[in-house]
C-alpha cells in the first residue's frame, strides 16, 4: 500500500506532456558529465571508460551477436525463474490466506526458510545442479518466492471483513466471493510483492551468473574482467540497470491497468 | 394502514370495469412490489456473547409493511437484534418467524458504512444486490432502475471513491432495493452523514418505503429521526423491549411539529430515566 501511494503522489506535481521525458533528465545528465570527465582526462579511462567507449564496445558485441545472445539468456532465466517462484509463492499465499489449516501446516516452516538468505545456498546449489541452467532458475525462483508469498498472504488477510460479510449477505458463492471481493482486495498488496520480487530477481541472477555460469550477462562481465575489458564490464552493468527498469515499468503498466479503481491511480 | 392506502387505487380502477374479486388478485400479482411487506414475529428471543447476556427475551410482532424504529442506549443490543433478524448471527433461544417462506433476497440489511466494492463501478455495485439473479439478462436494467430510484442514474459508471458519503450511502440503498426485498433492516445508515444530507436521506428512505411497501426496521441513535420516520418506536433496555410507542402523526410529516416534538421528548425521558437508574 505505502509503495503504491508513494509512486502516485509525485505525479500530481507534473505536467502530463513532460511526464515521459522528465524522468530521463537525470540519467542523461549523468552520462554527459561522465563523458566530459573522461574526455578531459579528469577520470582515467583505466578506472572508468567514457560512455562513448562503452557504446562502441556495445556496438561491437552487437555485431558479433554475442550481446543479443547473452541478454536473451539472462532474460530467459529471469522470466522463467520469476514465473516458477512467483506462481508457487502466489499459490501458497492464496492457500494460506484462505485456509486456516493450510496456514497452520506450512506458514511456520516457510517463515523459517525465509530467514535463510537464499544466496547463502549458492555453494549447495552448485553441488546439486553444477553450473547448469537449473541452478540459476532454482535460485531466482527461491528469491522471488518470498516477497510474492508474503504480500499475497498479507493482501488476502487484510481484505476488509465488512466487505466479505457484505458479499456473503448478498449470496455470493465461495468462488464469486474470491473473484469479486478477496482477489481484487488483495491485488494492491500482490503488486507490491511483484515489484519487490523483480528487484530480487535481477540481484539473484547477477550473483548467480557471476559465480556459476557459462553464458549470460553476468558471465559476459566476468569474462571481460579476466581480459581487462573494462568497457564491457561497465556495459553489462548498464544493461542490468536498463533491464531492471524495463521490468519495473512493465509491472507499473500492469498495475495501472488493473488498479484503475484505486484513488491513487485515478487521473486528477 | 399503509397497505390499505396502496391497494386502494387499483381496486377502484377495477371496480369501474368489473366487480369481482379474482381480478383484484391479478392486478396485485402484476405489481408484486406494492404488496411486498413481510410480517415477522419474534418469540422469547435470547442472545448472549459469552457471559454477556445481550438480549433476554424479546417478544415482538411487526405487521407487514410497518416502519419500526429501534432506539436504546449504546451497547443495548440493537445491532445484535438486527443481525439476528437478518440471519447474520445464530439464535440462542426463541424464534424469529416470517409469515411466508423467505428467500435470502427477501431480507436486506443496510449498515452505517456503505460497504461498496471499491473496484467495481457504481452500477456493478448495485448489481451485487441481485443475489442469484446477478447473471440474468435484465440485471443491468434492474440495477439502473434502482439507481434511478435513489437519484444517482448519472453516476452509474463512476468508481465509488469519487462519490460523497451521502452518495455512497444512496448506492448502498439502491443495492439493497434492487432485489425488491420484503424486509429491509437499517443499522444506523445515516449515522455518519452531516445534518442536511441526513434529512434528505430520511426523505428518500420514507419515499422508497412508501413506494415499495417493504417492512422497515431502522436502528438509530437519533430519537427525532425515529419519530419522524417510524409508525412505531421500540425502546430496548436490559435486553428487553421496555417501551413500544405508536406514532400516529399523518404523513408526510412536518419536521419539528409540536406533536412529534412532544413524542420525542417523552421517549428521551424514558431513555434518560433508565440511564439514571443504572
Ligand atoms: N460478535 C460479538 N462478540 C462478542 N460480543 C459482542 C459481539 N457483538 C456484540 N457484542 C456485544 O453485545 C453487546 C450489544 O452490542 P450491539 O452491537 O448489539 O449494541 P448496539 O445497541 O448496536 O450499540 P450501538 O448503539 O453502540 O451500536 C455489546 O456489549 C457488545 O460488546
Ligand atoms: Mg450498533
Amino acid at each position: 500500500m505505502s509503495l503504491i501511494d508513494s509512486i502516485a503522489l509525485p505525479r500530481n506535481f507534473r505536467l502530463p506532456r513532460a511526464d515521459g521525458l522528465v524522468q530521463w533528465i537525470v540519467p542523461l545528465g549523468i552520462i554527459v558529465v561522465w563523458q566530459i570527465a573522461c574526455v578531459t582526462g579528469f577520470v582515467p579511462t583505466r578506472v572508468l571508460p567514457a560512455p562513448s567507449d562503452v557504446a562502441l564496445a556495445g556496438w561491437k558485441l552487437l555485431l558479433s551477436g554475442e550481446l543479443v545472445r547473452n541478454i536473451w539468456v539472462s532474460f530467459w532465466r529471469a522470466s522463467i525463474g520469476f514465473l516458477i517462484g512467483g506462481s508457487i509463492g502466489f499459490a501458497f499465499g492464496l492457500a494460506n490466506g484462505l485456509s486456516q489449516l493450510s496456514a497452520k501446516l506450512t506458514d511456520t516452516t516457510l517463515q523459517m526458510v525465509r530467514n535463510v538468505p537464499h544466496l547463502a545456498l549458492i555453494p549447495l546449489v552448485i553441488l546439486w545442479f553444477g553450473i547448469d541452467e537449473s541452478a540459476k532458475l532454482f535460485l531466482v525462483a527461491l528469491g522471488v518466492f518470498f516477497p510474492i508469498y508474503l504480500n499475497t498472504l498479507h493482501g488476502i488477510r487484510t481484505v476488509d471483513p465488512q466487505l466479505i460479510e457484505m458479499g456473503r449477505i448478498y449470496g455470493m458463492t465461495d468462488s464469486e466471493l474470491f473473484r469479486r471481493v478477496i482477489f481484487p482486495g488483495a491485488l494492491p498488496s500482490i503488486f507490491v510483492g511483484i515489484r519487490f520480487a523483480l528487484g530480487i530477481m535481477w540481484l539473484t541472477l547477477i550473483v548467480a551468473e557471476t559465480i556459476a555460469a557459462s553464458s549470460g550477462l553476468g558471465y559476459m562481465a566476468m569474462q571481460a574482467r579476466e581480459f581487462m575489458l573494462i568497457d564491457v564490464v561497465v556495459l553489462s552493468i548498464l544493461i542490468y540497470a536498463l533491464l531492471g527498469k524495463l521490468a519495473d515499468s512493465a509491472s507499473r503498466v500492469l498495475e495501472r491497468a488493473t488498479l484503475s479503481w484505486h484513488p491513487a491511480f485515478q487521473k486528477r | 394502514m399503509q397497505t390499505a392506502l396502496r391497494t386502494a387505487l387499483p381496486e377502484t380502477e377495477l371496480a369501474s370495469l368489473a366487480n369481482f374479486a379474482p381480478q383484484t388478485r391479478v392486478v396485485r400479482e402484476e405489481r408484486p412490489a406494492q404488496a411486498s411487506g413481510l410480517p415477522l414475529s419474534i418469540r422469547g428471543l435470547r442472545k448472549s456473547f459469552g457471559d454477556n447476556e445481550v438480549l433476554r427475551g424479546i417478544d415482538l410482532h411487526i405487521p407487514a409493511g410497518q416502519f419500526v424504529a429501534i432506539v436504546g442506549k449504546s451497547g443495548c443490543g440493537k445491532s445484535t437484534l438486527l443481525r439476528l433478524i437478518a440471519g447474520l448471527e445464530k439464535i440462542d433461544a426463541g424464534s424469529i418467524s416470517f409469515a411466508d417462506e423467505v428467500k435470502a433476497e427477501d431480507i436486506r440489511v443496510m449498515f452505517q458504512e456503505p460497504r461498496l466494492l471499491p473496484w467495481a463501478r457504481v452500477l456493478a455495485n448495485v448489481e451485487v444486490g441481485l443475489g442469484r439473479d446477478r447473471a440474468s439478462k435484465d440485471a443491468d436494467a434492474r440495477a439502473e432502475k434502482a439507481l434511478n430510484e435513489v437519484g444517482l442514474a448519472d453516476k452509474r459508471d463512476q468508481w465509488p471513491s469519487v462519490l460523497s458519503g451521502g452518495q455512497k450511502q444512496r448506492v448502498a440503498l439502491a443495492r439493497a432495493l434492487v432485489s425488491r426485498p420484503r424486509v429491509l433492516a437499517f443499522d444506523e445508515p445515516l449515522g455518519a452523514l452531516d445534518a442536511l444530507t441526513r434529512i434528505s436521506m430520511q426523505r428518500l428512505l420514507e419515499r422508497v418505503w412508501r413506494d415499495q411497501g417493504f417492512t422497515a426496521i431502522l436502528v438509530t441513535h437519533d430519537v427525532a429521526e425515529a419519530v419522524a420516520l417510524a409508525d412505531r418506536v421500540l425502546v430496548i433496555e436490559d435486553g428487553r423491549i421496555a417501551h413500544d410507542v405508536t406514532v400516529n402523526a399523518a404523513r408526510p410529516r412536518e419536521r419539528g411539529s409540536a406533536e412529534l416534538a412532544s413524542l420525542e421528548g417523552s421517549i428521551l425521558r424514558h431513555l434518560l430515566s433508565a440511564e439514571d437508574r443504572t
